[in-house]
């Protein structure tokens, strides 16, 4: 049989009606439109194809689609896990594919997204819980029904067992792939409702800590294909030299020796960078490194830029009253609060440009149909339909007509959002006529880089006579990452930046008297999400901010957390897990201990740091990390705790190590020696837990990263009495700080 | 363009290459042995780790001029069926996330259990800490190391 060619005729007769209201409530109206007509193919291809998620193959095959991308975040198992369990599936007989990109079937309802088929924001699992369950409950009542039909039983008198329809009555069982062969699903697919799916008592997949990732397999024998692993027929390579900065033009194109380069066939100058075609990407690369070009920046926005000579703007709109500000966030009235108040501390806080460093370079196979008006593409990519729908656009064509082969990511964290890979090989393929590899080199990686933006922010608190936190005011002064990123939210917003201001506000805090705003720079550079996005530069300058506030009122910093958090209990209890898995409170000599607190789109957690310091390096030394999170249902316990190392090692690189500069809006970085990342020694004892509720699911991906760098900060003011305001905490800024 | 003659994974095998072209995209591209990854190209980040003659190198840094008579071990050749010792114990502490690097760290590891059957977490950290894994899998990696110490 062929599923791809299955997938997509199913898909395109599916409307996501069902799923947006499904995601609203728990009556659940699936909208399938034909999927009645599917039962007509059963005989010819052995595959019941319930609906637009399952197929179930006559050998007891179980095929899950998976809507996401897989980038190591774990997707791939745990959203097929989520239906199979309501399928009452063997988890043995389940095989996972991707799901083509198709928004209309297969877009995340979560409300972040609101039907986008985008891997982003750690919401998968999330947006697609209860769509998922419900398509798995839906398969299961179909084939509970048909045996009904079969066997002449009343429906109620059939059960489900791993895999097979049982009669207790008569002791028959049948495999779901028998029913398979005589199944037929009916026009109008059965309604499920929340009183048909399981009560998480039930669940015998949802929890387990022995159920391993699908991909773990193929990722220990070189067989898992990246988008960099795909050949097609009669394709030729590509290096491109990237234009250093967006919107440079080609002034000079020295050719010097590279068309005597064996392999070489044609270079192209183009708006991006410049393009050497060749035979073998061996060719190709000495053909790109031998180009000597000279840009003509004068067009660009951010031809002017320079990263060290921004922060003087930055600094002076951070303290302009008559600055124009967009609020993010407002409860009561902080003005009045601060000018009232009988205390008021103030502080600013830096943190630098950060490059995602996904080990795989960006890279993308295209091959553009003769006439031009198709394409199709082979890359992994977090968000599929975007790059349909810009290749469609540069083709002059429809996005139907634009085919993603999703690959497997080699990292993502927000880089694999943006398909310039995808768009420069499509236009690479448009001229030569052939398929085209696009590999960027790592400095070209760098060179076109998506980074975490500067930001600057100043803060303010005012304190009651009685040291009680009355007022916050949290200025954001920072490039909008929507405005580059998501244009379309930019506008629906009214200016806002949704990707750049998370965690501006303090929702959590009992803080009567809160404005967070942001100060637009533009500066031109191509800011975009990266791991924790806002989250990781704001908290780590407002929970810095509450251990500074908290000394200004002669306060314990987690006292205060936990008074600010009275009303929260479950933010209370991942900072109570956190303070007792790391004996918080015990003084250790020569070392510093720090705590942190987070939320991360619905999931709470909390971080300790112990950290040590060479006073004459500057080299802080993380020897323990604690992190206790809630992320309300766990799907895959073992892979939570994954998650979470994962995203503290993140946040440790960032917050020690990681910075890019810009010189007349060029990145002044290329490769790992001047872009360092954490690497195997510099890594703590990470100690994770999970407090278990029973909320709906949140996400995993990035609540890790997020506490890391104020836990730090908070440490090294223990351990010192100095406090760090700046991202990262390099050697220089650390030693400038104790001198 | 001279042909090149050695061994990948047991099998003799001749590639016309130029003689500085690296071993990395003859490996990749001409063999399509995709499981070595190209990450950095300048031998800072050992996604492209293979074995020449049983030692750990980096292939983006090793030219076809110096690989004649060699023979080259990459992951796809490491053993048959996923069956060396760091492979399970890199499935069962669920090591790979993106999994891209991961081909090079079990060739690393490979190297130094090779040499030393029972290493110390020191000498782990000393061995591994050329091989970048920017998902963090550090962890799970020693972890993994010293399973297949253990468990052979």
């Amino acid at each position: 049989m062929n599923k791809q060619t299955n997938q997509a005729s199913v898909a395109t007769t599916v409307t996501r009606r069902g799923f947006v209201e499904g995601a609203a409530g728990l009556m659940f109206a699936f909208t399938l439109g034909g999927l009645g007509r599917v039962p007509d193919a059963l005989g010819a291809t052995q595959v019941a194809r319930i609906n637009a998620w399952v197929a179930i193959g006559t050998d007891n095959t179980v095929t899950i689609l998976c809507p996401s991308a897989e980038m190591g975040q774990g997707v791939m198992t745990s959203l097929p896990l989520i239906l199979a369990e309501e399928l009452d599936a063997d988890w043995a007989t389940v095989k996972t594919e991707f799901a083509p990109a198709n928004p209309k079937v297969y877009g995340n309802p979560h409300e972040l997204f609101k039907g986008a088929q985008i891997t982003a924001a750690s919401v998968s699992v999330p947006g697609y819980f209860t769509p998922l369950r419900v398509a798995g409950a839906q398969a299961r009542r179909v084939l509970i029904e048909s045996v009904a039909a079969e066997w002449k039983v009343p429906v109620s008198e059939l059960s489900t067992d791993k895999g097979f329809v049982v009669h207790a009555q008569s002791g028959r069982r049948i495999s779901y792939g028998d029913v398979a062969k005589f199944a037929s699903v009916p026009a109008e697919l059965p309604q499920i409702t929340a009183a048909d799916l399981k009560k998480p008592a039930q669940f015998k997949l949802i929890g387990r800590k022995d159920i391993g990732r699908v991909d773990v397999p193929l990722k220990v024998n070189g067989a898992a294909k990246y988008g960099i692993d795909v050949q097609v027929p009669d394709m030729v390579y590509a290096s491109v030299l990237e234009a250093p900065v967006e919107g440079a033009k080609v002034e000079v194109l020295n050719l010097g020796d590279v068309t005597k380069i064996k392999g070489v066939t044609k270079v192209i100058p183009l708006p991006f960078g410049v393009a050497v075609i060749g035979d073998t990407v061996e060719a190709t690369r000495a053909g790109r490194n031998a180009l000597k070009v000279k840009w003509d920046t004068t067009g660009a926005v951010a031809g002017s830029t320079d990263s060290d000579k921004a922060k003087e703007d930055y600094a002076r709109n951070g303290k302009d009253p008559n600055a124009k500000t967009i609020v993010e966030y407002e409860v009561g009235d902080a003005a009045t609060a601060l000018s009232s108040a009988a205390k008021v501390v103030e502080a600013t806080y830096w943190s630098e440009y950060c490059y995602h460093a996904q080990m795989e370079p960006m890279n993308c196979v295209a091959k553009v149909s003769e006439d031009g008006q198709s394409a199709e593409i082979w890359t992994g990519t977090q968000f599929g339909a975007l790059a349909a729908n810009i290749i469609s656009g540069i083709l002059k064509t429809t996005p139907d007509k634009i085919k993603v082969n999703q690959q497997m990511l080699g990292g993502g964290y927000g880089r694999r959002i943006w398909p310039d890979a995808a768009i420069q090989a499509t236009i690479l393929s448009n001229i030569t006529k052939k398929p085209v590899k696009l590999i960027l080199t790592r400095e070209d990686d760098v060179a076109a880089a998506r980074p975490r933006p500067m930001t600057h922010h100043v803060l303010k608190a005012g304190l009651d006579a009685n040291g009680n936190l009355v007022g916050w005011h949290h200025r954001l002064v920072s490039e909008n990452v929507d405005a580059v990123a998501a244009p379309p939210r930019f506008e629906a917003t009214g200016g806002k930046d949704y990707i750049g201001a998370r965690g501006l506000d303090q929702a959590l805090y009992g803080i009567r008297n809160v404005r967070a705003e942001y100060v637009r720079e533009t500066r031109g550079m191509r800011v975009h999400a990266w791991r924790g996005i806002g989250s990781g530069y704001n908290k780590f300058a407002a929970e810095s901010f509450i251990d500074e506030v908290a000394n200004a009122a002669g306060k314990d910093p987690l006292a205060m957390r936990l008074e600010l958090t009275k009303d929260q209990p479950r933010a209370q209890a991942v900072i109570k897990a956190v303070v007792e898995m790391s004996d918080f409170k015990r003084k250790r000599p020569g070392r510093g201990m720090g705590i942190a607190f987070s939320d991360y789109h619905g999931t709470l957690s909390a971080g300790v740091a112990e950290i040590s310091l060479d006073r004459n390096t500057g080299k802080i030394k993380v020897h323990n990390y604690w992190v206790a999170v809630d992320p309300g249902l766990v799907i895959q316990p073992d892979h939570v705790h994954g998650q979470l190392e994962s995203a503290v090692v993140f946040g440790l690189s960032a917050a020690l190590l990681e910075e890019l500069t810009v010189k007349g809006g060029a990145i002044q970085q290329s490769n790992f020696n001047d872009y360092p990342v954490l690497r195997m020694s510099e890594v703590p004892d990470i100690h994770t837990k999970i407090v278990t509720t029973e909320n709906p699911p949140t996400g995993m991906g990035e609540i890790g990263v997020v506490a890391v760098a104020p836990a730090i900060a908070n440490a090294l003011f223990q351990l010192t009495g100095k406090r760090i305001r700046n991202l990262p905490m390099s050697l220089d800024r650390v030693k400038r700080l104790l001198a | 363009m001279t042909a090149v003659a050695f061994t990948i994974n047991g099998k003799a095998v001749s590639v016309e290459a130029e003689p500085e072209t690296a071993l990395l995209w003859v490996v990749r591209e001409h063999l399509k042995l995709t499981g070595t990854k190209y990450g950095c190209g300048s031998g800072l980040c050992g996604a492209c780790t293979v074995h020449i003659d049983g030692k750990a190198v980096r292939s983006c840094q090793t030219q076809m001029s110096t690989v004649g008579g060699k023979k080259v071990t990459t992951i796809e050749g490491l053993s048959p069926n996923s069956s060396h010792a760091l492979q399970k114990a890199w499935i069962v502490e669920q090591v790979p996330q993106c999994g891209y690097c991961q081909s090079g760290q079990i060739m690393q590891a490979a190297e130094l259990l090779a040499k030393n059957k029972k290493p110390t977490r020191k000498q782990i950290v000393a061995h591994m800490d050329g091989n970048i894994c920017r998902c963090g899998t550090y962890p799970r990696i020693v972890r993994a190391i010293e399973r297949a110490a253990r468990e052979g």
